[in-house]
């Protein structure tokens, strides 16, 4: 294989790096619903049945609970193990399995059980499916100790981050975005790992600091490019995970541009958007030309009319304007 | 070993040793109970007395490498699947010497060096992950058996049903016990229920299912040998439903009657199983008082030094509270 790099679709990326370990580790088993024959609901596991068989994809009924505990329970067992809960928002079913013994097991144990198990679920809005359909909870899970939060906002990141979390001896939640599944991105030929708490710096700016992960990356990248043309100079990263979060990246943007904000598909209040303020304020207090400023969706259920949603969740539009009311305020 | 003869399992159907790990669950217990109530030792405990014939009989088929998921109520599945019994105490003590290193406690007590995969504080917590050892075991060909115990309080759970299910269709080398002791803390399961067989939703799964007295200590030893064997030698899951019966309360400090009945609680005692294993041994002939008192006497020494292991163990350094939250928690702290 050529050292060179092509682009492939986000989705895709996840199959290649799902595909590469389960060649390299023979313990490595994926449970969940339809991503046997039917290759995933969004075609995230496409041809992988075909490849390694039954043994090493289980389609399970329609049972989050039980097909989320089973997954943790053989990855403290001796296997490694991908639990696909589809949707993320599926995982509600499932929360007591993750928060009460994946997260916890390997601490209560005094460090003599691992669980090594990627829970996979694609969060998000797309399409205006409505409010059992869209969640962007990954806030929830960095919020309890023990697990690893991962949000890849790119194709080149979804299959290194993969790859990393499937290589990790704890529990990872690895939460991509149902809306990036289908967008292309340069991926590199071959094998390559990306790995945990190392932000991406999508995009260098001198005037303000725009923290995002998931599909508000691209959200920012584009009001980053719309202020340039009035002479705003936007600095974008990605932490691309929650835990752990690259802090030092974020507070070495703040102390160069003085400014940050962040933009975030969950609500304000306790969540991502707020760490993010808290650190600024922590670490770089001194160094902020005025207050952190968090675009974030509304605090309401994902509502059903394309025109609700889109006036609940932040877009450029509303980016550019905030960033420019903060400007000049 | 210095004691009396014995008359053999063959001869007489009764196996001293398995009474032998009834009297250290008992006495374990009601160590433990005192110890509580003398509040030596923190937290919450829930103690196992009167369910002893249940871990006793189904552990006694076990292998080193075989796997243990229990519950709240686990003290009895630690001891009887082979946890030192000082290790246990140190736990409950949350000492650093516990089998968790005090992390853990009554409820979230592992020690997988002796295949016991962790009491849990979540009522049907344990059946899925039990079913996914099994899972493991099965694509791993490592020959393992997985056993999780749980109580009739979650037999009406999403996750005994979600794991029944799979591991039926898998076919999976587990076996689901339950000690149906009749009541869900407080609930009593006929207010809880309408089918009140847990052993007859078994066939719901396709999977065999079996009631026995869960105080008889060779009805269930002879029951979970069945099972074990079929889970050993791929025949699938099974479910067994061990009725008995808790003669304490839910947990240390709930006297337990508010609930029951005094009559129903003494009819139990009555048919307590280590009374019972010892009436029928007499009536053998083949044993005496004297096996009987050397027992108790060996089980006494070994009681005495777990307690002074946990009582004299060291508390775990304050500053390790951060300690293996991660795998590699230098890299994340």
């Amino acid at each position: 294989m050529t050292n060179g790099v092509r682009e492939i679709t986000y989705v895709d990326a996840g199959v290649e790096a799902l595909r590469e370990e389960m060649l390299r580790d023979e313990t490595l088993i994926y449970l969940g619903q339809g991503i046997g024959p039917r290759g995933g609901n969004f075609r995230q596991t496409r041809g992988l049945w075909k490849e390694f068989g039954d043994h090493r994809l289980r389609d399970t009924g329609i049972c989050e609970l039980g097909t989320t505990g089973v997954g943790i329970g053989a990855a403290m067992a001796g296997s490694r193990v991908v639990v696909d809960e589809v949707f993320l928002d599926f995982i509600l079913e499932a929360m007591t399995q993750v928060v009460q013994q994946a997260a916890k097991v390997h601490y209560s144990s005094n460090g003599k059980i691992k669980v090594p198990i990627v829970i996979r679920g694609a969060m998000g809005s797309v399409r205006n499916a409505g409010s059992h359909h869209s969640h962007a909870f990954y806030a929830w899970f960095a919020h309890t100790p023990g697990l690893k939060v991962v949000v890849p906002a790119t194709a080149a990141d979804a299959k290194g981050l993969m790859k990393t979390a499937i290589r990790d001896d704890g529990p990872v939640l690895f939460i991509e975005h149902k809306g990036l599944y289908n967008t292309k991105g340069v991926v590199p030929d071959g094998e390559y790992t990306i790995p945990f708490g190392k932000a991406r710096i999508c995009r260098e700016g001198d005037d303000l600091t725009l923290v995002a992960v998931g599909r508000m990356v691209q959200v920012a990248l584009d009001a980053a490019a719309r202020l340039e043309q009035q002479g705003v100079s936007v600095e974008v990263i990605d932490p691309r995970t929650i835990v752990p979060l690259d802090r030092k990246a974020i507070v070495d943007s703040i102390r160069k541009t003085g400014r940050i904000g962040i933009v975030d598909e969950a609500p304000a209040a306790c969540g991502f958007s707020g760490e993010i303020f808290a650190i600024a304020c922590e670490d770089c207090f001194d160094d902020l030309d005025g207050p952190p400023l968090r675009i974030c969706s509304l605090p309401a259920p994902n509502p059903f009319s394309p025109v609700l949603e889109n006036q609940m969740i932040p877009g450029v539009d509303r980016v550019v304007s905030e960033i420019q009311d903060a400007l000049a305020s | 070993m210095q004691g009396p003869a014995v008359a053999s399992t063959q001869e007489t159907g009764l196996d001293l040793g398995l009474y032998k790990g009834m009297v250290e669950l008992r006495e374990f217990e009601l160590k433990v109970q005192e110890l509580y109530r003398d509040g030596k030792l923190p937290g919450f405990v829930h103690l196992y007395v009167g369910e002893e014939a249940v871990a006793t009989g189904v552990c006694a088929h076990l292998q080193a490498n075989d796997l243990v998921y229990s519950t709240h109520r686990g003290h009895g599945h630690a001891l009887a699947k082979g946890v030192p019994g000082r290790e246990v105490m140190a736990e409950l003590w949350g000492r650093s010497t516990g089998c968790s290193g005090g992390r853990g406690g009554s409820m979230h007590m592992y020690a997988p060096e002796y295949g016991f995969m962790g009491t849990n504080g979540i009522v049907g917590g344990g059946i899925p992950l039990a079913t996914g050892a099994a899972l493991s075991a099965q694509l791993r060909h490592s020959g393992q058996v997985v056993v999780a115990f749980f109580g009739d309080g979650a037999v009406n759970s999403g996750s005994f049903h979600e794991s029944l299910n799979m591991a039926g269709i898998w076919n999976l080398p587990v076996v689901y016990v339950c000690e149906n002791n009749l009541y869900a803390t407080e609930t009593a399961f006929h207010r809880a229920t309408k089918n009140t067989s847990v052993a007859s939703r078994a066939p719901a799964y396709a999977i065999p299912g079996v009631e026995i007295d869960g105080n008889d200590v060779m009805a269930v030893y002879d029951a979970a040998g069945t099972a074990i064997s079929r889970a050993r030698s791929n025949g699938g899951p099974t479910l067994m439903e061990c009725k008995t019966y808790r003669t304490v309360g839910h947990h240390e400090g709930d006297p337990g009657t508010d609930y029951r009945t005094k009559e129903e609680v003494e009819s139990w005692k009555r048919r307590c199983p280590l009374k019972s294993f010892r009436e029928r041994a007499l009536a053998s002939g083949l044993f005496a008082e004297e096996h009987f008192a050397e027992i108790h006497r060996e089980v006494e020494r070994w009681l005495q030094d777990a307690v002074e292991y946990g009582r004299t163990g060291p508390d775990p350094d304050p500053d390790s509270v951060l300690d293996h939250i991660f795998c590699d928690e230098q890299e994340h702290r």
